[in-house]
């Protein structure tokens, strides 16, 4: 129902291709946002508040990414861009993994095999 | 339809029934495309959309490479050998106004490809021109940071954690010194030959590109430079 009724409606000339494309209020949206994303993590950390913290800026940091994704790359979850969205899903799980895997298993390594006398652990 | 003489020789009433009826969704489907330049501009469009996904499919492995030397980074950046940190190392200031650098020229990028969008040729190389000399400027503080580092005995062979420092850093620069190489054939082509469907299929991709390169930016600010300071 909901794919005949798009097929319908995207049909005329330049197919919906006006209605997707980007504006420059995206962009203004986009950059404004990235801007104050960018500035409030850097005035933390260089004004060494305690607040600065690794949780809090990749906090900011994925919110940022998020921003990037929605208003510069304008993935939607329009049924053109049904592909590009599910691709950068799977590499989001992805890099989770590879991310997460890597962290998780060599902070057991680490835990585990080496004296605690050595520097290297890695959440330290 | 049912005059085909190979079909009533055949004598395949199933098969003559299957012929029709793809004719008729055929037919179904050219009328409601209006007419034959209208099939022609789905057409272009169908094979350009191809290509971005193809494109945005390269992106996404990249993202992947980038994710193990994010990792790799991640583990090795405590193993400073008895060598300098990151804290020791890193300019903030100088890295905001790196940021600041490829932040705008995001953003001149997106305004590159609006005007493209408005058939605007020359609006669009212009943007282009800009988003260009944003880079390079952003090029430009990486390597003098890079050059700084390896003067004070810093560099990449020091410790594990400047050789995954270096690895990552240096891969992004990389990426985007290639992006303005895609940057400035782009400006050629599109000055020469105009904006046609090829050359804003590509200026699609570059634009994806850039972007793209951003965002791994922002993960390079807050994972390297960010903790870096903060721990």
């Amino acid at each position: 129902m909901n794919v005949a009724n798009e097929a319908l409606a995207g049909h005329g000339p330049h197919g919906g291709h006006g209605a997707h494309g980007p504006t420059r209020k995206q962009y203004s949206i986009g950059f404004a946002l990235a801007i104050i994303l960018t500035v409030i993590p850097f005035a933390l950390v260089m004004s060494h508040t305690v607040a600065a913290t690794p949780l809090v800026i990749a906090g900011f940091a994925l919110a940022q990414i998020l921003v990037h994704i929605v208003y510069f790359l304008h993935v939607d979850t329009s049924e053109e861009k049904r592909w590009n969205l599910m691709a950068l899903l799977y590499t989001g799980v992805m890099v989770f993994i590879v991310l997460g895997g890597s962290l998780w298993i060599m902070h057991h390594l680490y835990v585990n095999m080496v004296p605690h006398a050595m520097h290297g652990n890695v959440w330290k | 339809m049912s005059n085909d003489p190979i079909l009533v020789q055949g004598g395949n009433l199933a098969l003559r029934r299957d012929y029709a009826d793809h004719a008729a969704d055929t037919l179904r489907d050219l009328r409601r495309s209006g007419d034959a330049v209208d099939f022609e501009v789905e057409h272009h469009h169908d094979v350009a959309s191809t290509i971005q996904l193809g494109f945005w499919i390269y992106l996404m492995s990249d993202c992947l490479l980038f994710s193990g030397l994010f990792a790799t980074y991640a583990l090795l950046n405590s193993h400073t050998a008895g060598g300098p940190a990151g804290s020791q190392l890193f300019d903030l200031p100088n890295v905001l106004i790196e940021t600041m650098f490829l932040l705008f020229s995001s953003f001149t990028c997106g305004l590159a490809t609006l005007a493209m969008n408005a058939d605007r040729r020359n609006a669009t190389v212009g943007w282009l021109a800009v988003t260009f000399l944003l880079g390079l400027g952003f090029i430009s503080i990486e390597v003098r940071e890079f050059a700084h580092l390896v003067a004070i005995g810093a560099g990449p062979d020091r410790s594990a954690f400047l050789s995954s420092f270096f690895t990552l850093v240096a891969t992004h620069g990389l990426h985007v010194t290639c992006g303005l190489i895609f940057m400035a054939v782009m400006m050629v082509a599109v000055l020469k030959k105009g904006l046609t469907p090829t050359n804003r299929a590509r200026l699609v991709n570059l634009s994806l590109f850039w972007h793209f390169l951003d965002i791994i930016w922002v993960g390079v600010f807050s994972l390297v430079y960010l903790f870096g300071v903060a721990r």
